[in-house]
């Protein structure tokens, strides 16, 4: 399934938990500090980076870009980090968020409420990811060195729908499926 | 006496680095292999075909396995009758983990001041240096970029001795599944049992540098390798924690002597990008 960013709502009703997904177009790369410092430009009325609406954010940090190469290797880090902020980004009208591992009940709420879907992307899999990026600029933030936020237009990036607007969570759904509950393993 | 010069502890430490970063054991590939063979879930599928994908696209391209190029910790066993001149030995390894990092384009992940500014270090130094005196003139190197998200998930319990057997499967199958997806399963779970506290976590690492899947010698340690193995994929967690049956590639445990007061047991779990090169100078 083919999917482009900035996402639409008609894209997002469209979405299921478990959907295997590739994204192409505009992605915004943040993390722990870039979060920071957005909520307190929405706490102090300042414009983000961006603006947020139909946006996607990728939680990643990469490594340094060899030579001849759009970025270095570029799989996600830990979405959990970032829950805290979350809810306050998908209330200003950010629309995806791609990282690794699940996510709180709170977000899972707003996620639900704000009408937005969380994807998870593999771990690991840096360099594969790493050639999905055609392009990346810093936009903001420059100051934070590997924190910046980056923009990065990507095709084919694939990714698995995580949580949807229905309450979905493929985390929960995954287990459920293939724990084994009968006998002695 | 058999004289090394710093500067090939140096230039190897470098080379290692890089190909740890790049390259993933031959043992682990076949073993990601054959999980794809059996796993049943599709998502689990996808995941284990990108982590092979990945492991071609990153020695062809350069770009390493993971943006994550972890702490680097490395292992010398040095022989006895070597002699290290022409510098000291932790500056020599320091030296080479510095020049690799830059060389590799590898991710500088270390920080000063752990609890105040946390500061990066910008050259991924220091490494977390084991040394060994062993027999011979040889010098044994290995490096083991180990990420930080799998070393996050890492366990420690000071079991009472009448826990027992049951207390150690308990513990271990509890500490996989409370670390979720966290440190990127499929993963190789270490486990060291016995001696002190730092003993046990410092064995329980050292299992992640054994063959993929190569049994403990000992039959009765070998058993309960197998048993937490089928435990841990019967929770169902799976490659990503997305679904599966490959929540772990294997169990490896390393025991040593306890105290007739303790049954230390220590966890620390692998991710899939399990990585380390040796070299033998």
């Amino acid at each position: 399934m083919k999917i482009t960013a900035p996402l639409t709502d008609e894209a997002i009703a469209s979405l299921h938990a478990g959907d295997k997904v590739e994204i192409w177009g505009v992605i915004y790369v943040g993390r722990d500090a870039a979060h920071k410092r957005m909520i307190e430009s929405l706490d102090k009325g300042e414009p983000l980076p961006f603006d947020p609406h139909g946006q996607v954010i990728y939680y990643m940090g990469p490594s340094p870009t060899p030579p001849g190469y759009v970025i270095g290797s570029a799989g996600p880090t830990t979405s959990g980090r970032m829950d805290a902020y979350t809810p306050r980004l998908l209330e200003a009208g950010l629309k995806g968020m791609i990282g690794k591992g699940n996510r709180s009940k709170e977000v899972r709420a707003a996620i639900v409420k704000n009408r937005a879907v969380y994807f998870a992307a593999t771990g690991g899999v840096a360099a594969l990811i790493s050639l999905t990026v055609k392009k990346s600029e810093t936009i903001a933030y420059s100051e934070l060195g590997a924190e910046a936020v980056l923009r990065l237009e990507v095709e084919g990036f694939p990714v698995i729908v995580v949580n949807d607007i229905y309450g979905g969570d493929a985390y929960e759904q995954g287990k459920e499926k293939y724990k084994v509950t009968t006998g002695t393993p | 006496m058999r004289e090394i010069q710093a500067q090939d502890i140096t230039e190897t430490i470098a080379r290692l680095a890089k190909e740890a970063n790049l390259r993933l054991g031959e043992d682990v590939l076949a073993r990601l292999r054959s999980a794809r063979v059996v796993e049943p879930s599709p998502v689990g599928q996808e995941i284990l075909d990108q982590i092979l994908q990945n492991a071609e696209i990153a020695p062809q391209t350069g770009l390493p396995l993971c943006q994550d190029c972890g702490f680097a910790v490395v292992y010398a066993d040095v022989g006895q009758d070597v002699h290290i001149v022409g510098g000291d030995l932790t500056t020599a390894v320091n030296e080479g983990i510095r020049r690799g990092y830059k060389e590799g384009y590898l991710r500088k992940s270390i920080v000063n001041h752990p609890f105040s500014t946390r500061d990066n270090t910008k050259d991924n130094a220091p490494c977390v240096l084991h040394t060994e005196l062993v027999p011979g003139d040889q010098l044994k190197l290995t490096v083991m970029p180990k990420g930080g998200g799998c070393e996050n998930m890492s366990y420690l319990k000071m079991l009472t001795p009448s826990a027992g057997r049951q207390g150690v499967v308990d513990f271990v199958v509890d500490s996989v599944e409370r670390s979720g997806g966290n440190p990127c399963p499929p993963i190789i779970v270490g486990v060291g049992i016995g001696g002190t506290a730092d003993q046990a976590m410092a064995i329980a690492k050292r299992s992640l540098l054994r063959q993929v899947g190569e049994p403990n010698p000992d039959p009765e340690v070998a058993g309960l390798e197998q048993e937490l193995l089928r435990k841990v994929n019967a929770t169902g967690l799976g490659p990503m924690a997305l679904g599966g049956v490959t929540t772990a590639l294997a169990v490896h445990i390393e025991t040593y002597p306890a105290h007739i007061a303790s049954m230390p047991v220590a966890v620390n779990l692998q991710c899939h990008s399990a990585r380390w090169k040796s070299a033998t100078l």
